[in-house]
């Protein structure tokens, strides 16, 4: 009996094609991109000034200060975070579409009747599916994008050879071990900013007899046109629409990796978790400030809003077993 | 199917269970006693599913019911465990793979065996790797009731599990049931309209109308109390006489269906026949849909 890692497992069963196969294309065409762009750069002959994600072969050209060095370091760095980002993005749309369809396309095909069939709680299932988008989902993209990572530093290193050029300096002087774990640490607190969306979409899933996109996303379009509206004419609303805005953003995009780097404070005055700095890559990720945003209020407000959403979704999936298509 | 059995493992009273205004149960009592295999039989719309939802605890209704000692509604997990169902015909997800069915189930269900599931499957053409959605409507019913069957189950609640399968399907469905699974250790519960298929291995009857339970007997109360009787036209009168519940005609002759008349009597009146589940059912629902 190990209800709950099965639960995981058989998300991942149902959406491997998104969980794996979305990210892995995504940074296989990015690995393919970077081939096709040194193979045009040696066409051409035209290597300097190529720049392949923020380095080039310039960089190992001649007499090379150790300053020169660390800077390309800091490129490698900035091309590992863009192989983190591109999944992400595609992570954000595979995510998004994966918890609007989790209580609802089973519901649709009438496999819901399978799953009741077994003991497991709506509790269990309902967590299972929370936690899946929260940790599994955002671990295997930055797994993969590491491996993506690792078979670029390959890439340019044979193509630094060829030229006769040790690229190896600047791979020391590049930091991927203490990026990966730089960027897996934001996983935890990415998982907690995200809850809310993660509710948010679970409890249409879970409520939705038919179209839970509809009821996910046009709500809040259809409510800050309303607030708006009330407002124009004087009536009671939400004083100032960049309130609601925000808290309508916090439920529909929240799962976007990263989106709470920049997104705004609300009353938690100034930004101090996060401090990009493009010369200095992996500074910019130092846990020490970026776990302050644990100190907002914007996050644990978020989170007890998820934990409401959550119940709601777990109440419906307890009672709703229909759709009406 | 008495209503005071001692230790019965479903006990309804009163169940209730209203959509808008149409009653699907109207308070309806029964009990179901340890062993039996449970005809649950009705016209489209007459509370079956309504019923079987309520006991496993798929639906909220008024009313006591008590399954296996368990509330439906608030124990529903705990009930699971020693509870089984197929509900309708071909609810398995379609992207799962055999395997991956069953290392779920053995994964989470504490009375599963996957070694007998496997068992069951050898004598199909299901193997390991094939996804659901590759396999023909009778090959998932097949593969369901392997992991239905390889449960260790209390109760094993069947809805309409044969639906749209060719008869040769449908056949082994049943004989596999009662040969492979079926001990006096465990309750089966089957709703379907094919009648003539499951009447041979019905220990009860439940006939329910209009979310209301018109007959609920044994098969052998339903033998002795339910005979039909082949009349000559010239004896026609006399039988109507006796009021029957039905009454057709075949080749000149009129069949008629008798409850719990003197059989004495009615055998000086032609040939007398054990009444057929059909036969009793259609007499029953006479003018439900009308």
């Amino acid at each position: 009996m190990n209800t709950f890692p099965l639960l995981l497992k058989r998300e991942y069963w149902e959406h491997r094609g998104g969980f794996v196969w979305t990210p892995f294309w995504i940074t296989t065409a990015f690995l393919i991109i970077t081939v096709l762009v040194i193979i045009s750069a040696e066409v051409f002959r035209a290597q300097a000034g190529i720049h392949v994600a923020g380095f080039s072969l310039d960089d190992l050209r001649g007499s090379i200060s150790a300053t020169d060095i660390a800077q390309a370091g800091n490129g490698l760095d900035m091309s590992q975070l863009v192989f983190a980002g591109m999944t992400s993005v595609g992570l954000f749309f595979v995510t998004f579409f994966y918890l609007l369809g989790a209580l609802y396309d089973d519901r649709r095909d009438r496999s819901v009747l399978f799953w009741k069939s077994l003991p497991v709680s709506d509790t269990a299932t309902v967590a299972s599916k929370a936690l899946t988008a929260m940790l599994v989902m955002p671990v295997i993209a930055l797994a993969l994008s590491t491996v993506a990572y690792l078979a670029f530093l390959i890439v340019i290193c044979l193509w630094a050879g060829v030229h006769g050029l040790n690229a190896f300096p600047v791979v020391f002087a590049a930091h991927p071990i203490g990026m990966f774990l730089r960027l897996a640490a934001t996983l935890p607190i990415g998982a907690l900013w995200a809850l809310p969306t993660i509710g948010w979409l679970l409890f249409w899933s879970a409520y939705a007899r038919s179209k839970p996109f509809l009821w996910a996303v046009l709500l809040p379009v259809v409510a800050l046109i309303a607030n708006w509206w009330i407002g124009l004419l004087g009536g009671p609303h939400m004083s100032g629409d960049v309130h609601l805005a925000s808290i309508l953003g916090r439920l529909l995009f929240s799962i976007i990796p990263g989106s709470w780097l920049s997104m705004s404070t609300g009353g938690d005055g100034p930004n101090v978790w996060f401090k990009p700095d493009a010369g200095h890559v992996i500074g910019s990720l130092d846990p020490s400030h970026l776990y302050a945003v644990l100190a907002t209020s914007n996050l644990w407000i978020g989170v007890i809003a998820s934990l409401v959403l959550l119940a709601g979704a777990i109440w419906f999936r307890r009672r709703r077993i229909e759709t009406s298509v | 199917m008495s209503a005071n059995i001692s230790n019965p493992i479903i006990r309804a009273r009163g169940l209730s269970k209203q959509y808008g205004n149409t009653k699907a149960l109207d308070a309806v009592d029964f009990d179901i006693e340890s062993g039996r295999i449970v005809g649950l039989i009705g016209p489209n719309g007459a509370g079956k599913t309504t019923a079987l939802k309520a006991i496993l605890g798929l639906t909220d209704f008024e009313g006591e019911l008590s399954v296996l000692g368990f509330d439906p509604r608030s124990q529903r997990t705990q009930l699971m465990e020693q509870v089984c169902f197929i509900a309708d015909v071909a609810v398995l997800p379609r992207w799962i793979r055999v395997r991956e069915a069953i290392e779920f189930v053995a994964g989470v269900h504490p009375r599963f065996s996957p070694a007998k599931c496997q068992a069951f499957l050898a004598h199909t053409k299901i193997t390991p790797g094939m996804k659901v959605r590759e396999l023909s409507k009778g090959m998932i019913v097949q593969l369901h009731l392997a992991l239905v069957m390889a449960i260790d189950a209390k109760l094993l609640v069947l809805d309409e599990p044969t639906l749209g399968l060719d008869i040769l399907y449908r056949k082994s469905f049943y004989e596999n049931l009662l040969s492979d699974y079926f001990d006096e250790n465990k309750t089966i519960i089957v709703t379907t309209h094919q009648v003539e298929e499951v009447e041979n291995i019905l220990t009860d009857l439940m006939f329910i109308n209009g979310g209301k339970i018109v007959v609920a007997a044994t098969m052998e109360e339903v033998g002795e109390r339910y005979i039909e009787v082949m009349v000559n036209p010239d004896n026609a009168a006399a039988a109507r006489a006796l009021k029957p519940l039905n009454e057709r005609q075949i080749f000149g002759k009129s069949i008629f269906l008798f409850d719990g008349a003197d059989r004495a009597r009615l055998a000086e009146l032609g040939e007398l026949h054990k009444a057929s589940v059909a036969d009793l059912f259609v007499a029953t629902m006479k003018g439900t849909y009308a």
